[in-house]
């Protein structure tokens, strides 16, 4: 007999203060305080955080890989939004 | 954290249906996707017998991690010194994080967990073999941090490269952890070995006993293993299991000599020309029969498996129902 399932939720840490969040896994808990102990035993067990944010999976949106050309392809198009798409005179350095 | 070759016969079983919309062509794409070792992410087209593939293998992989806590437990209060239980104890409970995040990969490919705990307690699914084996003494402790633990690295190192994104994600996790389980068995060994007589046989016994079910670890010989072609094409697998048994025996038995104990193999012998130790034949009627549940403590595992989850039912009922409770308000407030 399969039970009822518990509610899925995404874990962010971060590791060191002044570093963003960082996705770090999953795990299934029936509320945010119990996503939020069950996150650091399972996540934080040799001091990899110093803060985590637990969101339910379900409220995430996600783009579709189907949609990766639309998304992403322009940007690969346009070389001049990188500064080594510019030349600059090496006489005047660094820049 | 072990995975295991395990028999996996029915991966090539067409599921007609499903796979009937799967033409060359988009299997042609995927195919070259994987081979520029682009990482498969969870909603990304995949063919069915790759996801059913991966679906047994890591959740495999993750009941082993949970069932592989039951044979160490059993010597978490009888550990010689307080030093040696907090190692037990966290070492156990890594085997329990290793097997969620494990559980956590396997459900991005659309099982719940739920479905696959399910799976395991019902005898349906399969779980590594060597857990099926009991621990008679202390020294054993020792000889599966050492052996099972080094052989599980072995095997998972590659694994950090799997095709599928969230399984190299989980394996990354795990290897690192994972080191310091196989140092704290050498460790007990070493100081069993610099002991009395009595310590230095049980060490050699745990090692008797422990030795040839390790090599089994790696699953069946090559020629023997029908789908090992299919995973190393769709590089969910690097190596053959015969190619990672090698690098483990290499590796080890000079281990086994520094501790001064005997392998339990009189055709063991070292291959000058090819540089490896070459071990006698394994008895894999062994492997298969307590693969299929004729082993020692195959039933005791599963049945602490259950006690486990219907002994903890009433905890996941007050919590489902506490959060329903509170989330109510919230609901009626907003």
């Amino acid at each position: 007999m399969t039970e009822a399932p518990m509610r899925l939720w995404e874990v962010f840490i971060r590791s060191r203060n002044g570093l963003a969040h960082q996705h770090a896994g999953s795990i299934h808990a029936a509320d945010a305080e119990m996503a939020l102990q069950a996150a650091r035993d399972t996540y934080t067990r040799r001091g990899e955080g110093l803060s985590i944010w637990v969101v339910p999976s379900a409220a995430i949106t996600a783009s579709d890989p189907g949609d990766k050309d639309a998304l992403f392809e322009s940007g690969a198009s346009k070389p001049y939004r990188h500064p080594t798409f510019y030349t600059v005179p090496d006489e005047v350095g660094h820049m | 954290m072990y995975s295991q070759a395990l028999d996996q016969r029915d991966v090539q079983r067409a599921d007609s249906q499903r796979e009937a919309g799967e033409s060359p062509d988009r299997l042609a794409r995927f195919q070259a996707r994987v081979e520029a070792e682009e990482k498969i992410e969870p909603n990304d087209w995949m063919p069915e017998a790759y996801r059913r593939t991966l679906v047994r293998q890591i959740s495999q992989h993750a009941h082993s991690e949970i069932v592989g806590m039951g044979p160490e437990g059993n010597w978490i209060t009888r550990a010689p010194s307080l030093r040696r239980k907090a190692a037990l104890l966290a070492k156990v409970q890594d085997e329990c994080g290793h097997g969620v995040y494990l559980y956590a990969a396997a459900e991005t490919l659309g099982v719940s967990r739920e479905e696959l705990v399910d799976q395991l307690l019902t005898g349906r699914a399969k779980y590594s073999s060597i857990f099926n084996y009991p621990t008679l003494s202390w020294a054993d402790i020792g000889a599966i941090g050492w052996l099972v633990d080094g052989a599980a690295i072995m095997n998972q190192i590659p694994l950090c490269r799997c095709s599928y994104g969230p399984y190299a994600r989980a394996m990354i996790r795990v290897c690192k952890e994972e080191s310091f389980h196989q140092r704290q068995g050498y460790e007990i060994m070493v100081t069993l070995c610099r002991g009395t007589a009595a310590q230095r046989a049980m060490a050699q016994d745990a090692l008797d006993r422990w030795w040839w079910p390790v090599l089994m670890m790696f699953g069946p010989p090559d020629a023997e293993s029908q789908h090992s072609d299919q995973s190393m094409r769709w590089k969910i697998k690097r190596f053959t299991n015969d190619g990672l048994r090698q690098k483990f025996v290499d590796a080890t038995v000079p281990q086994a000599r520094y501790l001064g104990l005997a392998i339990p193999d009189p055709d063991l012998r070292f291959d000058e020309a090819a540089g490896h130790w070459l071990t006698g034949p394994i008895d894999w009627a062994e492997f298969r029969r307590v693969l299929a549940g004729g082993g020692v403590c195959n039933r005791q595992r599963l049945e602490a498996r259950r006690r486990a989850q219907q002994d903890g039912a009433w905890v996941r009922d007050a919590a489902r129902a506490y959060a329903a409770k509170h989330a109510a308000p919230a609901r009626e407030a907003a």
